[in-house]
């Protein structure tokens, strides 16, 4: 044997100053990064989208030229998808499923701490773009060649900054994995592991197989501008639409990426505040892994509009409102779980039902969006908008805001100002329906999307869905007080927190040691 | 020496944030040479050395935990499921190109030719094209000019030959080292790393051959884009993966790996069989149908 030294001392808590956060190996210390890196670029995406309400407040053109009004939506896209709900969710994965499962840490420590620092350098990137020669990238998130092709000098800083957050999405659902598949405690068996780990291990895999789709996208549409490759040429006998399928073969995982671990965290919270087991966990588990399965097969529903064979609309379609099978069985679930429980509403309980009844409405206008001739009405109109931000906003965004409130006493050790959790709810939840249930009416009667400009008819709704953006906006320095306040101080919170709490994770104290779990727990 | 009973948990490492910063000045170098700035290429050259040294430290680092036995039975478990994963998703970066290759010669130059729904475009806008694989595949307006396609049972035969035989050497070496037998060992790996830079030298001589003789460039439409795209990141792929064996080459000379513990080893094999099955691919559907 070589005379090698092992860093093999015990550490029993972190190290000082800046050296802590960068060198960092801890699980708890990295998903404390990710989740305020998230809160980061969830304001700067929101000031963009504030940008964008802004100039849509009256018709005609008044704060922005047009090139930067496209900029700001397509920037706005990029971070709220990659930098907002991404990170969040993986640093509550970062934090708790080594807890949840009674492991040590993440399986593989340094890869961890890589994961995350990537992402500050991918976005460094992103940003800078806002100004170098020829402006952002203004030809929306989903890329489209060529449109997007004529971006200036930003396009390959664009796409270096998705392939580095694809390797550290990539790296972290590896590492997630890893973790669910080797470091459960004895007697952690997959059927018994909390839903939140469940949704977490399926999401991994989405990711695993769908980011470097669109890394070898971008990296066509890169070579298409530089390097005279004809992927998206016609004229070279390649075909613009193909970027469209690739695109889509990620870009609809993704958004399964975007929401099952929401789904995740409202399946913990609702037995919680229910006071009774969440009802048909199997089945849970079965309709997580169907969506996940099924969302590899309805991407065309995108692109009903381009120009595609009869059959393959036929089968989209039908596909995709298969997926309101399971997504059903869900919010089924959910609601019988809630059914003669011994509920009470503290903010986190809030969140979920409100996730529970808005994410429910952007299902059924995702149905109506998969069929196909009603598609040809709605693409590329508000219509769509409101979907989705019905979704994403109330969807993802508040499943983020619910587990934060749900675990930062156990995190922080401090309880949050309840009183001031439930304004934080009933402001937000009030201006997100201001601010996106408009649009469902204004993308019906024709309103296109990514546009600076409307047509007088649409003002009055347009009007309220920037003064419901604005003030969802300034509800949200709300949300970032009520976080830092809990993190510096407050009451004390006891180990299990909320009286009806079930899990490993409130066996540890609040806030738990810097290592957990160092020896695995007895699993009943 | 017992290995640990602990599941090792390394306080902290600096190669991260190297790393991060190694592919921002790579990445940030190449955009500005793209974008035709002078500082481009001393950046990303800069970004590139300094990951070459990342890569040295990060995994020397892991080499001296590991002979050191820091790393317990399920250590090595959460390894093989990192490397399992980290291929599956190489494999899902080259379905993106053979998508496209597919896409091309399925839907998009017969739709060109005016099959199917194509025929008001070919009627309108490519008025006489047709959509024959290979010798149209540059698309109506014959991007790159006319061109000749690369045949399959020349060198790209040879190469497989190459390739599935370094398979058999490589496995040949883990019978040797499982058997402990050093000497087949530090053979066979070297016969395979050996048979990989030819498979790599080859290619080299193919696209040489392909630019200067067969007009067949980059830029010959989908044709050349499909072919160079898929065979220059398989072999990229192929060198990475000849890095890896000549590191594990001199970690057996340097008398690393016992028959029981040898991650690292089978880590380098699965990935060198990964680039062979992905070749097979390339040969079937690139070079040969």
């Amino acid at each position: 044997m070589s005379a090698v030294m092992v860093d093999d001392h015990h550490h029993d808590g972190p190290d000082s100053g800046i050296k802590r956060w960068i060198c960092t190996t801890n699980h708890k210390d990295i998903g404390t990064l990710y989740l305020w890196f998230a809160m980061i670029m969830f304001f700067l995406g929101g000031l963009m989208a504030l940008v964008v309400r802004a100039e849509l407040f009256q018709p005609g053109l008044q704060f922005v030229d047009p090139q930067f009004f496209n900029s700001m939506t397509t920037m706005h896209a990029l971070l709220m998808i990659f930098g907002v709900v991404m990170p969040a969710f993986t640093g509550l994965a970062n934090w708790l499923i080594p807890m949840m499962v009674g492991g040590t840490d993440m399986a593989l420590p340094r890869l961890n701490n890589w994961s995350f620092w990537l992402l500050p350098f991918a976005f460094t990137m992103l940003l800078a773009t806002l100004f170098v020669p020829g402006g952002a990238p203004a030809g929306g998130w989903t890329l489209y060649p060529p449109l997007t092709l004529q971006t200036g000098a930003a396009l390959p800083l664009l796409i270096f900054a998705i392939h580095l957050m694809g390797m550290s999405s990539i790296m972290g659902a590896i590492n997630v994995i890893a973790t669910i598949l080797n470091m459960r405690a004895p007697g952690m068996t997959l059927m018994k592991m909390p839903m939140f780990v469940w949704t977490w291990l399926i999401t991994a895999y989405l990711l695993i197989a769908v980011m470097p789709v669109l890394a070898g996208g971008v990296t066509m549409l890169l070579t298409d501008k530089y390097f005279g490759t004809s992927f998206f040429n016609a004229a070279g006998g390649g075909d613009p639409v193909m970027f469209q399928h690739i695109f889509w073969f990620f870009g609809h995982p993704e958004v399964y990426i975007l929401i099952l671990p929401s789904f995740g965290v409202i399946s913990m919270i609702l037995p919680t505040f229910a006071r009774k087991p969440l009802f048909g966990y199997n089945s849970m588990v079965y309709a997580t892994a169907s969506i996940a399965f099924l969302s590899f097969v309805v991407w065309a529903h995108h692109m009903f509009t381009v120009g595609m064979p009869l059959a393959a609309q036929l089968f989209f379609m039908l596909s995709t409102m298969l997926i309101a099978v399971p997504t059903g069985v869900k919010v089924f679930n959910w609601v019988a779980t809630m059914w003669r429980g011994s509920m009470t509403f503290e903010t986190p309980m809030l969140f979920a039902i409100g996730f529970i009844v808005l994410f429910t409405i952007g299902g059924f206008s995702g149905l109506m969006l998969a069929i196909v001739p009603a598609d040809y009405q709605y693409h590329d109109t508000y219509f769509v908008v409101a979907h989705f931000h019905y979704v994403l906003v109330p969807g993802s965004i508040f499943a983020i805001m619910a587990a934060v409130y749900y675990w930062l006493p156990k995190w922080t050790g401090h309880l949050y100002n309840e009183t001031l959790g439930k304004w934080h709810f009933w402001l937000s939840t009030i201006f997100v329906n201001l601010t996106f249930f408009p649009m469902h009416f204004t993308g019906l009667a024709g309103m296109p999307r990514r546009i600076p400009d409307y047509a007088l008819q649409f003002t009055d709704y347009n009007m309220l869905a920037s003064i419901g953006a604005f003030g969802f906006g300034l509800a949200q320095l709300l949300f970032l007080y009520i976080v830092v306040a809990t993190v510096r101080g407050g009451e004390r919170a006891t180990d299990r927190v909320w009286d009806g709490a079930d899990g490993l994770e409130w066996t540890l104290p609040s806030p738990p040691p810097y290592h957990t779990f160092t020896t695995p727990p007895q699993i009943r | 020496m017992t290995a640990q009973t602990q599941y090792y948990v390394p306080h902290g490492s600096h190669w991260p944030i190297v790393g991060s910063v190694a592919l921002f000045m790579t990445f940030v170098g190449l955009s500005a040479m793209l974008n035709e700035a002078s500082f481009g290429l001393p950046l990303m050259g800069a970004g590139i050395a300094i990951l070459l040294v990342m890569m040295f430290g990060w995994f020397g680092t892991v080499v001296r935990e590991s002979e050191a036995n820091a790393y317990n039975d399920q250590v090595d478990r959460s390894f093989r499921w990192g490397m399992f994963w980290f291929i599956f998703s190489e494999v899902m970066f080259f379905a993106a190109f053979f998508g496209a290759l597919f896409y091309a010669r399925t839907f998009s130059l017969p739709w060109l030719g005016g099959e199917g729904d194509g025929a008001a475009t070919n009627m309108y806008l490519w008025p006489g094209f047709e959509a024959l694989w290979p010798s149209n595949a540059n698309g109506p307006s014959q991007i790159g000019g006319e061109f000749r396609q690369m045949g399959a049972w020349g060198i790209p035969a040879i190469n497989t030959l190459i390739l599935l035989t370094s398979g058999v050497t490589v496995t040949w070496a883990h019978h040797g080292l499982r058997a402990n037998r050093r000497a087949t060992l530090i053979f066979g790996l070297f016969l395979t790393v050996a048979l990989g830079l030819v498979f790599v030298g080859l290619q080299a001589y193919e696209y040489i051959h392909a630019y200067t003789d067969l007009n067949l460039t980059l830029g010959a439409g989908i044709y050349g884009s499909t072919f160079f795209m898929l065979t220059g990141f398989h072999g990229l792929h192929v060198t990475i993966g000849a890095i890896m064996l000549i590191v594990i080459l001199a970690r057996s000379i340097a008398g690393h790996f016992t028959p029981d513990r040898h991650f690292a080893f089978e880590a380098a094999a699965w990935y060198w069989h990964f680039v062979d099955v992905v070749w097979l691919g390339l040969f079937f559907f690139v070079y040969w149908l």
